[in-house]
């Protein structure tokens, strides 16, 4: 008992060091995103080409949305993967084009090559708000329903779509699967 | 032994004071005294003031560690469009907060709510001071307890006391 007590603040520091270790590993920008399960909120708007896109135009199975803007450097990066995915028709991709303006967007997709189903036009970043949105890029995964299943914020590499998309995505298709 | 303990101590309890004194000075460090220039008009100066306090107490999603009035960043300029839009509106500040929190959480408040998940980020400190200074109450109780007359010896422990005594004096 005499012994316990003696090492027990070694035992509480030893603990609370580890905790604090793991802390400054985390990463702090990856937030829980407030609208994981929940409906996509409304919206009205058009997409980047003029044509008016609502929640009923949204794919009618599991999609991605990728909040994206011809201004952002990190889009660059995981552009690359979304066009694979739109190429090998892994997933339809549904872009936001957050805080842009529909000329750039357009003359962005011309250069780079567009993976997008199509891409919301939202350039007062009004929807992004909706949506916990910090900055693009960021990813969400949506089911056939339209609720929010899962958040990526950053850019989405063919690391991040190994390690993280695959998995989850996999899951929720195993979960519809048993649904029906 | 006792006056080694009662030594000990004190030393230690100085030692938290000032990191107690340190810890506080950083917690009431001003965060930002910078604000962006509002062009927002309101009709009311009750209006204009709550909208400072929100944007002064709610923080930039995007930058993480600047509030919203202090940010430049395009998600913080947005969402103090809808803070002035809101208030214009007849919003309450709590309808605000609400709104705020729905689509950001806890971490769009500097100061968040009081919550089930939010209980340890605000009582964590209290509760390791509390056990903390517990423990160096019942520490110092014991030392000072310690009385050296209670402490009988026979011959054979007094004669491996001179030793060990011994031993020290020469290392």
């Amino acid at each position: 008992m005499n012994r316990l007590t003696f090492f027990l603040p070694v035992v509480v520091f030893v603990a609370l060091a580890g905790l604090l270790w793991r802390g400054l590993y985390l990463n702090p920008r990856e937030l829980p995103s407030m609208l994981i399960d929940k409906p996509m909120p409304a919206f009205s708007l058009s997409t980047i080409d003029g044509q008016p896109v609502s929640n009923a135009d949204l794919p009618e199975s599991l999609f991605l949305l990728n909040v994206w803007g011809s201004y952002c450097l990190p889009c660059l990066v995981e552009h690359p993967t979304l066009m694979r995915l739109a190429e090998e028709g892994e997933i339809p991709v549904v872009g936001i084009n957050y805080k842009d303006r529909e000329e750039l967007a357009l003359d962005w997709l011309q250069t780079n090559g567009n993976p997008f189903a199509f891409s919301i036009s939202d350039n007062s970043g009004r929807f992004g708000i909706d949506l916990g949105v910090y900055g693009a890029p960021e990813t969400y995964i949506v089911d056939k329903d339209g609720v929010i299943r899962y958040r990526h914020v950053s850019v989405l590499d063919e690391t991040v779509w190994q390690e993280d998309f695959l998995p989850a995505i996999a899951e929720l298709r195993a979960e519809s699967g048993a649904a029906q | 032994m006792t006056t080694r303990r009662l030594h000990f101590f004190p030393a230690n309890l100085a030692a938290l004071v000032l990191f107690t004194a340190a810890a506080l000075a950083m917690l009431s460090w001003p965060t930002s005294a910078l604000s962006q220039v509002d062009t927002f008009e309101f009709d009311t100066e009750v209006q204009q003031q709550r909208f400072r306090t929100l944007s002064n107490e709610l923080r930039c999603p995007m930058c993480q560690n600047t509030n919203l009035s202090g940010s430049t960043g395009g998600v913080a300029e947005d969402l103090r469009r809808e803070i002035h839009r809101m208030i214009m509106a007849g919003w309450s500040d709590q309808e605000i907060q609400q709104f705020m929190f729905e689509r950001y959480g806890d971490f769009i408040f500097y100061r968040p709510r009081l919550r089930a998940e939010t209980f340890l980020l605000w009582f964590g400190p209290l509760i390791f001071l509390v056990l903390g200074a517990a423990a160096a109450i019942a520490v110092w109780r014991k030392a000072r307890s310690f009385d050296e007359s209670e402490v009988t010896l026979d011959d054979a422990e007094k004669k491996r006391l001179q030793s060990l005594l011994g031993d020290r004096r020469r290392a």
